[in-house]
């Protein structure tokens, strides 16, 4: 796939551009395909799906769909945004911790502080706002590698979780959403179901919907070409007027509004929240994404592929789950699929970085 | 040597009689006490290249920061078109038709030709929130504005890390010229470069001179400078060692010029044969 794109000058012919226009056509499907990130994540997903429809009946079946989807959903939403970052150039290790956090605060707010649910969800998301601005500022300020920076955010977002929760509610978790005023039409909204009797989530619809508007931002928008250029090349980027910190940091915000929408659904869904809610999930994001594609030294990637990884994810938890084995298993699994995404991911940048002068 | 330091006229004009497309007098940059650059001066116009030579630490760097609106200058005047400027940012020079191609830190390696061609630039259809990047037309100029310069692209899609060293400079170059550059400068575009793609960079200034364009081409090389150049500035230690027109010097005597670094260079190599020999006895 890296034969060269361009000849040596030799005096431009007029019908040049026909001539070249027939070529343009000639650049072969198996090249177009390679150079699609999110190739190797759609031949894992067929691969995991397959083999657990073999080895789990129920997987097979319309209500196990609405089971692995649902967990690829919430974990998919999260997993594209953090590919948007992670194309930017960037690591936001508090993803995880700020779902809880924003689902406790939603929890708090409502229940203990009197908001009704719609002005609480508003302050959530404010507030999500103000902590992606403080890891991008953070991390554009000090010239910090984001993964210090956002791993920093990461244990004081842990710890005020619990301690929060603690002090407050006397428990671990914060309950009782579902009586709030105004708690039946955000439930409608972040965390109903659809298509009975197999009960979809509703979920699953943002996930696509979230997927759908990344993909196009990314392949589209000049937002999303500066995405990949920050991520690529800083200092070119820089040097073409690209307002790089300005980018940068939209994206840590958008991570950090992602998160409190995750975390706003997973409170509504069980009308309670636990403080340890998202800690550890910061890393399944991040592999769903390098399985999709994204390459850790930022600059490439996808917003399809991290969504197929999130579902990759999604099955095999469910899969494992429904044929019977110890759930255990799925760190391994993590494990081995990041392991070869990273090994694959590699050999695709060579050859896209490959043949230089 | 018929070199004659600083015997053109710091005030000059171009072939056609119209105000060169740019030009310093008697420029001078201080940062603190440290002298950076003392009263240079040099132009260029349309269609001519002005070569600026001088080995490391010679001030190069400095002068073209000042000519690309990084840095200020400290004394003399700098004219465009014969109008005084002084530039805050690289922004205002390339408002005034100044574009300056860094070497290596133009493009970026994974993205397509076409994203790096308009990055930060990029074309647009639609309104509000469906604002979107016109792909049609952004690969169909690129193709014809890579045509210009006798390049033929047949995968608008490739990424530029595929791309030669010498056909990534075309790119930048052919970017920095249908925005509307009228001077180019061009940071180094050889030294990174094997013979053979130098050769290619080289053939791109001849075109971009060919278009009516100024080109400012610094290199340490004055085997790259002598084919191409109209003018040659020779610095040293921040301070112009000579300007000659082209008809003024010979290859020889600019290389001879440039000498002081060569012999540097001579004596490199001895060190090294020297540390390598000690290193085998040892």
């Amino acid at each position: 796939m890296a034969q060269p794109a361009v000849t040596s000058p030799s005096g431009a012919t007029p019908d040049t551009v026909s001539v070249v226009d027939d070529r343009l056509a000639q650049v072969s499907l198996v090249t177009k395909l390679l150079r699609r990130p999110e190739l190797g994540a759609l031949i894992g997903a067929l691969a995991v799906g397959l083999f657990f429809a073999v080895t789990a009946d129920s997987f097979r079946t319309l209500a196990g769909v609405a089971n692995w989807t649902d967990v690829a959903s919430t974990l998919g939403i999260m997993a594209v945004v953090v590919a948007l970052l992670m194309i930017g150039g960037e690591f936001d290790l508090s993803a995880g911790a700020m779902t809880g956090t924003s689902g406790l605060l939603l929890g708090l707010l409502s229940t203990e502080w009197g908001f009704s649910m719609w002005p609480a969800i508003l302050v959530t998301f404010a507030f999500a706002v103000c902590i992606g601005l403080f890891n991008g500022f953070m991390v554009m300020k000090t010239r910090l590698p984001s993964f210090i920076v956002t791993l920093a955010t990461f244990f004081i977002l842990q710890g005020v979780n619990l301690g929060f929760t603690k002090a407050i509610t006397d428990t671990v978790r914060v309950a009782g959403l579902t009586d709030v005023t105004g708690f039946e039409s955000a439930a409608t909204i972040f965390a109903s179901t659809f298509w009975e009797p197999y009960n979809f989530r509703i979920s699953v619809i943002w996930w696509i919907g979230i997927t759908i508007v990344a993909t196009w931002v990314l392949s589209r928008s000049r937002f999303g070409n500066w995405i990949f250029a920050v991520g690529g090349d800083a200092n070119a980027a820089r040097n073409v007027g690209v307002p790089v910190q300005k980018v940068k940091i939209t994206l840590f915000v958008i991570t950090s509004t992602s998160a409190a929408l995750v975390g706003t659904m997973i409170a509504l869904r069980l009308g309670s929240i636990q403080a340890g809610q998202g800690i550890g999930e910061e890393f399944t994001y991040i592999i769903a994404a390098v399985v999709g594609g994204c390459l850790l030294t930022g600059g490439y990637g996808s917003a399809i592929g991290a969504a197929l990884g999130a579902l990759i994810v999604g099955m095999a938890f469910i899969g494992i789950q429904f044929s019977g084995w110890n759930t255990d298993w799925r760190f391994l699994f993590l494990g081995v699929i990041l392991l070869m995404a990273v090994l694959v991911n590699n050999l695709v940048r060579k050859s896209a970085e490959g043949a230089r002068r | 040597m018929s070199a004659r330091p600083g015997a053109v006229p710091a005030s000059g004009t171009a072939t056609n009689g119209a105000p060169p497309l740019l030009e310093v007098r008697h420029i001078s940059k201080y940062f603190g006490n440290v002298i950076a650059l003392k009263d240079v001066s040099c132009l260029v116009g349309a269609g001519q290249v002005t070569c600026v030579l001088g080995d490391n630490g010679a001030g190069k760097s400095t002068f073209i920061k000042i000519l690309s609106g990084v840095h200020q200058h400290s004394e003399g005047e700098f004219l465009v078109e014969g109008e005084p400027v002084r530039f805050n940012s690289p922004r205002d020079a390339r408002g005034r038709g100044i574009a300056t191609v860094f070497q290596d830190l133009a493009t970026v390696p994974l993205m397509s030709l076409w994203r790096n061609f308009f990055l930060g630039s990029e074309p647009t259809v639609g309104k509000g929130p469906l604002r979107r990047i016109d792909v049609k037309a952004a690969r169909r100029i690129m193709h014809d504005e890579m045509a210009k310069m006798g390049i033929d692209v047949r995968d608008p899609d490739q990424p530029v890390g595929t791309l030669s060293g010498g056909e990534r400079q075309a790119v930048s170059i052919a970017r920095a010229v249908y925005f509307g550059a009228k001077v180019l400068i061009l940071d180094e575009p050889t030294s990174a470069l094997g013979v053979k793609q130098s050769g290619v960079v080289l053939k791109y200034i001849v075109q971009a001179r060919e278009r009516g364009l100024g080109v400012i081409f610094i290199t340490h090389n004055p085997h790259h400078a002598y084919p191409v150049g109209d003018r040659f500035v020779v610095l040293n230690r921040g301070r112009l060692m000579g300007n000659w027109a082209r008809n003024e010097i010979s290859r020889d005597e600019l290389v001879q010029t440039m000498a002081g670094g060569a012999e540097l260079d001579q004596l490199t190599h001895e060190l090294e044969r020297q540390l390598g020999r000690d290193h085998v006895a040892s």
